[in-house]
């Protein structure tokens, strides 16, 4: 079994996202620790790129901020490595379709699959062109992780069908970023998932609040949150882990509460 | 699986928020392409609103002065909004309009694609709004004005170099945000499909003219055709139709900035290689680990790091040649052009000018150049000016 199947296997998931080398890969280094002692069941690491056309102006300024200090795709390998001999909490990479390929996509999947990378997020592939990555990760045992989202429609099915690792389910119309209020009917992105196939479903994109967390975890198997925790990051720098730490505790309980009454729509 | 490419290049590399909405405007335009009607509304659009066909004008003192190849210039500069743009953005707009869209968005670099795109929204009594690098709307600003009177909303953007990369980012990050009531009217040869392929049929009328006038004129076939290529839209639709004619050499011209052995460069085909942005396959200036380059240029609208996928195949084929030309060398045909033919060209088209000055005089004055003018070069006018040390005020 994959290991982020694992990660869901404990109620639902609370998947945090930070961005590499942000402020320093030393303290993403230590986000990790914090946050899987926090109660993180799955961390996505973004690999920096200078044009992040899905990112909202929080990850954006997250991915400028690492880039201008010279972080490479090399440098974070090798915090991967330093993580792998601490921990083994299942983790995959963010990033985009140029980042990998431009590294080489075979030596870029061997190497993440080395350093002990349980998947791969790309936003700019699509179904369509997953032929130039998928083969090679399924090659290593690295999962390419599928998106859907609120305009995908029947398209889900064909996309569920062909998935691996988890869903990762797209909750608003957008760039990534914190939004006050999410009007897509998750639950039936994510029933007509389970009708093709039983994967997990995490759903991503503006969750900020306990509150928005509970309510997506009733009707999904896992949430995401990225510009929330990246903002954390930016307001306390160097200082951030406890106040990350605190966070994704607070979050994770959120997700973990069970018996809550079923999502109103 | 994988849609429009041209050889390997091209793709649809879009976030999935995007995908039907690209899949909807590529059926649309197959039906549409083939729709007698709106083959008739386009055309009478092209002439009788942006003065379509555009002349091939015999340059007889530059071909004089330069002393071999007789020089023809397709001036896409008299079209309305003053260059090129125009076609892309009637026959996109007007698609936009058949499938029931109320709002249009788009990216600009030196603007002209903006005020196209601004003008004919204004004509269509569509909503518009314009992305375009902060860097760029204070080295055009006279175009941002014409676009906010033309009743469009232009947005500087401040994100990465604030230029024209930018500017397709952001735009692309908006039409994820609203997609229902929104089409993205891309402005180059660019993008994800079908983009490539709708920007390329719509310019395409340039070559298919300067084919008839080229008959009319000389009773042959030019000999060279040439245009400037940032994202390649103008050299596109001025290659398309002599594609399958071997004996017509065609030439791209890419923005060197300060040179090739600079980093101040956005010549894509001399320094970049093969990568996935912006929705394509394609070659782009990067770095060693994939980050895309802050390209350079003098010109706004080919200061861009990479290049469309089809000219990126024509590049691979060898159908197609791409030569470098720097600021220097754009600037000297700029001023060039305007003294011996009375022609202001944009600095963008002032690059394929350039190379025909360096070729022209090699040649046989048996034989023909066709240089494309897409664009006038009043919107260039300060700053040149500023360029050579003169401060002017708009």
């Amino acid at each position: 079994m994959s290991k982020i199947k694992k990660a869901f296997e404990n109620g639902k998931a609370f998947i945090p996202f930070i961005t590499c080398g942000d402020p320093s890969l030393e303290v993403t280094e230590q986000l990790v620790y914090a946050m899987e002692e926090a109660g993180a069941d799955l961390i996505e690491l973004g690999i920096p790129f200078s044009d992040p056309t899905a990112e909202g102006p929080v990850i954006q300024g997250a991915n400028l901020r690492a880039l201008s200090q010279g972080i490479t795709t090399d440098d974070i390998f090798a915090m991967v490595r330093r993580i792998r001999e601490n921990t083994q909490i299942p983790m995959v990479f963010m990033t985009y379709a140029n980042v990998v390929f431009s590294y080489g996509t075979d030596r870029f999947v061997k190497t993440a699959a080395e350093c002990g990378m349980d998947g791969l997020i790309l936003p700019d592939v699509p179904y369509e062109e997953k032929e130039d990555f998928d083969p090679t990760c399924r090659k290593y045992g690295l999962d390419l992780v599928s998106l859907i989202a609120p305009t995908s429609s029947e398209r889900i099915r064909t996309i569920a069908a062909d998935a691996a690792g988890f869903i990762y389910c797209v909750s608003s119309l957008g760039v990534t970023g914190v939004r006050s209020d999410i009007q897509t009917d998750i639950g039936a992105m994510v029933k007509m998932v389970k009708e093709t196939r039983d994967i997990p479903c995490a759903v991503g994109f503006g969750i900020s609040t306990p509150q928005q967390a509970a309510k997506m975890a009733d009707v999904a198997d896992g949430v995401i949150v990225g510009s929330a925790i990246v903002k954390l990051c930016a307001k306390y720098g160097t200082e951030c882990v406890p106040y990350v730490k605190e966070y994704v505790a607070e979050m994770k309980k959120a997700v973990g509460q069970k018996g809550r009454s079923p999502l109103s729509h | 699986m994988s849609k429009g490419r041209f050889g390997i290049h091209g793709g649809q590399y879009m976030p999935e928020t995007l995908m039907n909405a690209v899949i909807e405007l590529e059926d649309a335009y197959n039906y549409y392409k083939n729709d007698p009607e709106f083959n008739r509304e386009l055309t009478e659009l092209y002439n009788e609103y942006a003065g379509r066909p555009s002349r091939l004008t015999y340059a007889a003192r530059m071909t004089e002065d330069l002393g071999g190849a007789k020089i023809y210039l397709k001036r896409e500069d008299l079209n309305h909004t003053g260059s090129h743009k125009i076609n892309n953005v009637l026959g996109q707009v007007l698609l936009a309009k058949k499938m029931g869209k109320t709002r249009v968005i788009a990216e600009t670099g030196a603007g002209q694609h903006g005020v196209a795109t601004a003008t004919v929204a204004a004509l269509m009594n569509m909503e518009c709004e314009v992305f375009m690098g902060k860097e760029d709307t204070i080295r055009q600003a006279l175009n941002v004005y014409r676009m906010k009177l033309l009743g469009t909303t232009v947005h500087p953007v401040e994100t990465g170099t604030a230029t024209l990369k930018d500017a397709v980012s952001e735009a692309m990050r908006e039409w994820t945000s609203r997609i229902a009531d929104t089409h993205y009217v891309l402005g180059s040869v660019m993008g994800p499909h079908p983009f490539p392929t709708i920007v390329r049929d719509f310019q395409a009328v340039i070559s298919r003219e300067i084919k008839q006038q080229m008959m009319e004129k000389e009773g042959r076939l030019p000999d060279v055709v040439m245009a400037c290529v940032g994202g390649g839209s103008n050299a596109m639709g001025a290659f398309y139709h002599f594609i399958d004619d071997p004996g017509v050499q065609l030439i791209g011209c890419e923005a060197a900035g300060r040179g090739v052995n600079t980093k101040d460069t956005a010549a894509t085909i001399a320094t970049g290689k093969l990568g996935i942005f912006h929705g394509m396959k394609s070659y782009f200036c990067q770095d060693e680990y994939g980050q895309i380059a802050p390209v350079y240029s003098i010109s706004a609208g080919l200061d861009y790091p990479g290049i469309g996928p089809e000219h990126a195949n024509l590049y691979d084929t060898g159908r197609a040649q791409y030569v470098p030309v720097t600021d220097d060398e754009a600037v000297e045909a700029f001023e060039y052009l305007s003294r011996t033919e009375g022609i202001i060209p944009a600095i963008e088209s002032a690059h394929a000018v350039a190379h025909a000055m360096k070729i022209a005089g090699n040649m046989g004055k048996d034989k023909i150049i066709v240089i494309n003018i897409s664009g006038r070069g009043d919107k260039d006018c300060a700053a040149i000016a500023r360029y050579r040390g003169e401060e002017i005020y708009e």
